[in-house]
């Protein structure tokens, strides 16, 4: 372990470098710029000593020494790159293509290989050797991953980063020898959750996945770093894409460029359920429903009628938005209906108590946590939730922690969830009690008595709890309303810092944006409550709303009236005909959270923005579709978006502003105090009026358009008169295989979760 | 059962209880069996450890580490416990003599982890037995539980207070785990494969506690130097070679067997006089002194000292002192050949250089030998085994690398009279069919 607090000072190729000591020498010299070669070397896994590739000589040893296992010394002589070493690294990958099937114009890692790139800068010109190479067939372990003998190593990152990294344990190696070979551990199939880490840290093409394999050149493809559309985590995912004939075709989804907070991390929806972006069941074309059946129309006809017969139902109407949606869309969205539809009956599906959370914590004066704090946070308290099949992200957080810094994380649960294994402190409580931990801690006996806990397990729990000098508390949906605002009390005063989680990419952003009958944006009380979701639907079933308007949601799947749906007029704006689109009078096709620009909000409050990567012709950016609609309505353009530079509000062509070109432009004109002149069609004008109006959200924009996360916060937020309505809460509860109603349309999704789970919950939204 | 060999220049010391029952405890007692281990506890750590470093006994399993200084290294406090780890893995080609003390005389090993142990206030030894000496297994079971019946083993062990407890366990058969580190590895039930060293055994080693590693003639030697006293024991060997070794005399001898010389002992004599010459009246071609991994000799190199330094000093090694004596009927290279096909059959196959290189060595030896070389095959082969060398994880790379290496450097021609599709001279040739079609 490196120890900061001491240095030591070697000589390197001549050169005198300082490191921490303890620090091992392959990373003490590419923190000086001196890259030493390694194929089974991998920051934060184990040490292996095994590809023999980082060689290097070091003074007074007679035998040249593995760089990756060596901790820099004092006065420590080191040459890298002697004649001696170089002849090592190019024996090695001599003999390592021998057996090679140098099949690399067909391998996916072509371009992309290690093993590649070592060759070219190390390896011989031509083969020593005649004899035949060693082949063994290629295998599939699971619906996504697929081995092939021949090209891999054997650097057994796959098997690290499958038990260190995951805890999942599924890989191991087989035989000895030249027999070796990485196999399941459990007959020949994985017995795991099909993250897909392991093909992602091969170097080489040994492990592929079916999304991917065979179906382009990296070069083909343009990457392009945007926020995952599934859990709330908000992992940066660097989406490939290729053209086709729709438009673009997504065709990969990984983080090897760690260009997140979630490093090279993704889990298998992350990395793998992309595919519904190209669906065939997916719509490119507004509908309009005519005599019971849809009909394709044009945009302008769609848009025509919609505005119509929004003009017509007035405050008569009903919005529910979406959890998947941009901040710009949500905030644009209840703009739209209470300044242009002049109602407040707006809502969203809730899957976690925000506006109790923003209450809790604006008067306790507390500070909640950055996504970021949970990997440095010393003690954990994880109160409720279940992070390994929610919050994948959070929960490899949390292992790395403890495996590298020894965090403790004592967890409050009803169930005796994965990270038990991991916890200092396990506490099982009595379901739906979760929220009294607080209470119980604080000595009250009867919500002790409630937690169906006895002192003998809970004193000792409590006692090292309370001997944690910095805190973190984690807590999941279980714990809404009066439960948060005693948990934020009684830790706030230590220092705690707090997170609470939702379920969606952008649930926090759409409670943050007011997507609330009685909140507006920042959790600002409105002065006349609209209905909730329920009550809306309710009303909408009796045929008291003219008209319901849907965008991104599928409300259908949650509730059984179907009248809710069929009897006003529905306009829904999605990507596939969902339940609730099914009953639609008029369907209009939305671009996927990968076709659009935008920020998005973390269950943690991080603001990340959502870059355009793909394309898919006919459709349009939620943001699009509501200004178009307002603009047909006869709305005041300028005034939904505030845009600057145009004569008129003529809204233009939309590819411009969605692209990377506006991304980029705003980052110079940002950066240099520019005024850009901006279409309304660009988010960017009504995130610059979140910043202003949304308490918190006043972040850094040049480091939010540079790529970095920006925690925003709830501590100025007014909690007076945020009401809870624990009731309204439904968690959705997805799991690793499972992705609400769109997760629903992958296909691959489908197949990993047929393959490892027997049966999951989908139907939310 | 092995048949015991005899010859008058021997000096019986760790072989002076063969052949007379010892493995009975009785039998052992009545030979001043378990005397040494409690004039071990009268001495304590430091008068065995300045006995053991006057014996000059060195580490008998090949690399020759002075043994005394060995157990010097483990700290005297340490927060996790302390073992003594006997290696009865012998697996190197060529040597036959851990067995021979394993079947005759299994309580001198027990005695000396126990005094080993004693020497690092270690309170448990394990004697670790090759996974195809089963038989050797069942001798060894025996021994520990009738120490263990007589009081000398367990708690309060002589009456000293001092407790000290003797497991066995048998290997699953991989010359790896002869590695001191794959040994420990594989004693935790892990994969054979060895540990980064650093940290050495002796600082973190089985269940992360110090650990002393042994060969098992080493430990068996152990009593006897005691019972000597260290310096009468160095005096038997020649400088810094304390005492005697069992030489396993193999190969094309007229009296092929287990010889117990004093180190510094004429290789010439142990060949010519010990083990009866080269049998059938053939002339010496060439002699691998130390087990299959050390550099062969050729007959005009054989006058050398069988010990540590001396054989160091002629380029190989005196190794686990398996001495393989070849004909001149012998084709080097199909030896060469057997030879890399134990190495390619023992690699673990964790490093690069040992798994291809062993690999590729096979394969090219294979078709070599069976009339398809081609002249750069010769080169190859040396390259091979020169980019091996001291590159590998462990040491069995340089187990393989090292003979195959002297083979074709000192008999070159040998290799030369295979190509171009002659026959090879000696008549061994592999079926032809079986060679691949290949181009030049």
């Amino acid at each position: 372990m490196a120890d900061a607090t001491q240095n030591v000072t070697l000589t390197v190729n001549g050169k005198t470098i300082t490191a921490a000591k303890g620090t091992l020498l392959i990373e003490a010299c590419k923190q000086n710029g001196i890259e030493i070669p390694a194929f089974c070397y991998y920051p934060g896994l184990s040490l292996q000593g095994a590809c023999r590739m980082c060689l290097v000589e070091i003074e007074k040893m007679p035998k040249m020494q593995t760089a990756c296992t060596t901790p820099v010394a004092e006065g420590m002589v080191v040459q890298t790159e002697t004649e001696k070493v170089v002849q090592a690294r190019k024996s090695t990958l001599e003999i390592l293509l021998a057996n090679h099937p140098l099949d690399c114009p067909v391998c996916d890692a072509g371009g992309e290989c290690e093993l590649q790139d070592m060759t070219y800068k190390y390896g011989a010109g031509e083969s020593k050797f005649i004899d035949i190479k060693s082949h063994r067939d290629e295998q599939q372990w699971s619906p996504v991953i697929f081995y092939d003998r021949p090209r891999c190593i054997l650097c057994y990152r796959c098997v690290r980063v499958c038990g260190e990294g995951m805890d999942v344990w599924a890989l191991g190696i087989q035989n000895r020898g030249q027999g070796s070979v990485i196999a399941p551990n459990q007959g020949g199939k994985l017995d795991c959750e099909d993250c897909g880490e392991c093909i992602d840290i091969c170097p080489v093409g040994a492990l592929t996945s079916s999304t991917y394999r065979y179906k382009t050149r990296p070069w083909e493809m343009t990457h392009t770093g945007t926020v995952c559309a599934h859990c709330a985590d908000g992992c940066i995912t660097t989406v490939g894409v290729r053209r086709s004939d729709t438009g673009s075709e997504i065709v990969r989804c990984d983080n090897r460029d760690r260009s997140g907070l979630n490093d090279d991390f993704l889990c298998g929806k992350g990395r793998f359920a992309f595919d519904f972006a190209s669906s065939k069941e997916r719509v490119t074309t507004p509908l309009i429903k005519r005599d019971g059946k849809f009909v394709a129309a044009t945009w302008a006809e769609a848009v025509e009628l919609v505005a119509a017969r929004f003009k017509k139902a007035g405050a008569s109407l009903g919005v529910i938005g979406s959890n998947h949606t941009t901040n710009e869309e949500n905030y644009l969205l209840q703009k739209f209906a209470r300044t242009v539809l002049r109602t407040n009956h707006i809502d969203h599906h809730r899957t976690a108590d925000y506006p109790s959370f923003a209450r809790a914590i604006a008067s306790s004066k507390a500070q909640t946590a950055s996504l970021k704090d949970v990997a440095a946070a010393s003690a954990v308290l994880l109160i409720g939730g279940n992070p390994s099949e929610e919050h994948p992200f959070l929960a490899w957080q949390l292992r790395t922690a403890v495996r590298q810094h020894r965090q403790k994380i004592y967890v409050v649960n009803a169930a005796p969830i994965k990270l038990k294994k991991q916890a200092a402190h396990f506490l099982q409580v009595t379901s739906g009690k979760e929220g009294e931990f607080a209470a119980a801690f604080s000595g009250d006996a009867a919500a002790l008595a409630h937690l169906g806990v006895d002192t003998a397990r809970f004193d000792p729990f409590t006692a090292a709890l309370a001997s944690e000098s910095s805190l973190l508390v984690v807590f999941g949906s279980e714990l809404r309303g009066a439960g948060i605002d005693k948990l934020v009390a009684t830790f706030a005063p230590k220092g705690a810092k707090f997170l609470c989680l939702g379920d969606y990419a952008n649930s926090r952003g759409a409670a943050d944006m007011g997507l609330f009958p009685d909140l507006l944006p920042g959790y600002q009380k409105a002065e006349n409550s609209g209905l909730a979701l329920p009550q809306m639907l309710d009303a909408a079933a009796a045929g008291t709303f003219e008209a319901l308007w849907v965008v991104g949601a599928n409300p259908a799947a949650r509730h059984a009236d179907v009248n809710a749906f069929a009897k006003p007029f529905l306009v829904v704006q999605d990507m596939f005909l969902t339940e609730t689109a099914q009953h639609a009078d008029v369907f209009l096709p939305a671009s996927f959270a990968y076709e659009k620009a935008g920020t998005v909000t973390n269950t943690a409050g991080d603001l990340q923005r959502l870059k355009k990567a793909s394309d898919v012709h006919g459709v349009k950016p939620d943001f699009e579709i509501i200004l178009r609609i307002a603009e047909k309505m006869g709305a005041d353009i300028n005034a939904l978006v505030p845009f600057r530079g145009y004569t008129s509000a003529d809204a233009g062509q939309s590819r411009g502003p969605q692209s990377g070109e506006a991304d980029r432009n705003a980052v110079f004109t940002e950066a240099r105090g520019l005024e850009a002149k901006t279409s309304p069609l660009d988010p960017t004008i009504t995130l610059e009026e979140i910043a202003q109006t949304v308490p918190g959200y006043a972040v850094s924009r040049l480091k939010l358009l540079a790529g970095e996360a920006q925690p925003t916060t709830l501590v100025q937020i007014d909690p007076a008169g945020i009401a809870s309505h624990s009731e309204l809460i439904v968690p959705a509860r997805n799991g690793l295989y499972a992705s609400g109603t769109l997760g629903g349309y992958s296909e691959t999704l489908r197949a990993m979760g047929a393959t490892h789970r027997a049966a999951e919950p989908v139907g939310a939204d | 059962m092995a048949t015991l060999v005899n010859h008058p220049d021997e000096v019986k010391i760790v072989s002076r209880r063969f052949g007379q029952g010892a493995a009975n405890i009785d039998r052992y007692l009545e030979l001043d069996g378990y005397k040494a281990v409690q004039k071990a506890l009268e001495l304590g750590p430091d008068g065995i450890i300045a006995e053991m470093k006057a014996s000059n006994l060195r580490g008998r399993g090949g690399a020759g580490f002075p043994t005394g200084l060995k157990w010097s290294f483990v700290p005297k406090e340490s927060a996790k416990p302390k073992y003594v780890l006997c290696n009865g893995d012998e697996s190197e080609p060529g040597t036959c003599k851990d067995r021979l003390i394993f079947e005759h005389d299994p309580h001198s090993v027990i005695e000396g982890a126990m005094i080993a142990a004693i020497a690092v206030g270690s309170h448990a030894a394990y004697i670790y037995i090759r996974g195809e000496y089963r038989y050797l297994l069942e001798i060894m079971q025996k021994a520990i539980a009738d120490a263990y019946a007589k009081g000398f083993a367990g708690k309060n062990i002589f009456g000293s207070g001092y407790d000290l407890e003797v497991y066995w366990h048998g290997g699953a058969g991989a010359y790896e785990v002869g590695e001191e580190s794959a040994l420990m590895e594989s004693l935790e039930g892990k994969r054979g494969v060895p540990r980064i060293r650093p940290p050495f055994p002796a600082v973190v080693g089985l269940w992360g506690g110090p650990t002393v590693i042994n060969n098992a003639e080493t430990l068996a030697s152990v009593p006897h130097v005691l019972l000597m006293g260290g310096k009468a024991y160095a005096e038997v060997g020649v400088e810094r070679n304390g005492g005697t070794r069992l030489f396993s005399l193999s190969g094309h001898l007229a009296r092929p067997g287990v010889y117990e010389l004093p180190l510094g002992y004429s290789l010439r004599k142990a060949i010519y006089e010990v083990g009866g010459g080269v049998a059938n009246g053939r002339q010496l071609k060439a002699v691998v002194p130390g087990g299959s991994s050390t550099p062969c000799l050729k007959a005009d190199e054989i006058d050398i000292a069988l010990d540590f330094d001396s054989t160091m000093k002629a380029g190989t090694m005196l190794g686990s002192g398996g001495i393989v004596v070849l004909d001149d009927q012998t084709c080097i290279v199909k030896f060469a050949l057997r030879t890399i096909q134990f190495y390619r059959h023992e690699s673990c196959g964790w490093c690069i250089p040992c798994r291809e290189g062993t690999d590729w060595l096979q394969k090219s030896l294979k078709r070599f030998h069976a009339g398809g070389g081609v002249a750069k095959d010769i080169d190859n082969i040396r390259y091979l085994a020169e980019n091996m060398l001291g590159r590998t994880f462990c040491p069995l790379g340089d187990a393989a690398a090292m003979p195959i290496l002297g083979f074709v450097k000192k008999f070159r021609e040998e290799f030369e009279a295979h190509l171009d599709g002659r026959p090879c001279p000696f008549g061994q040739h592999d079926a032809p069919h079986a060679l691949p079609v290949l181009s030049h």
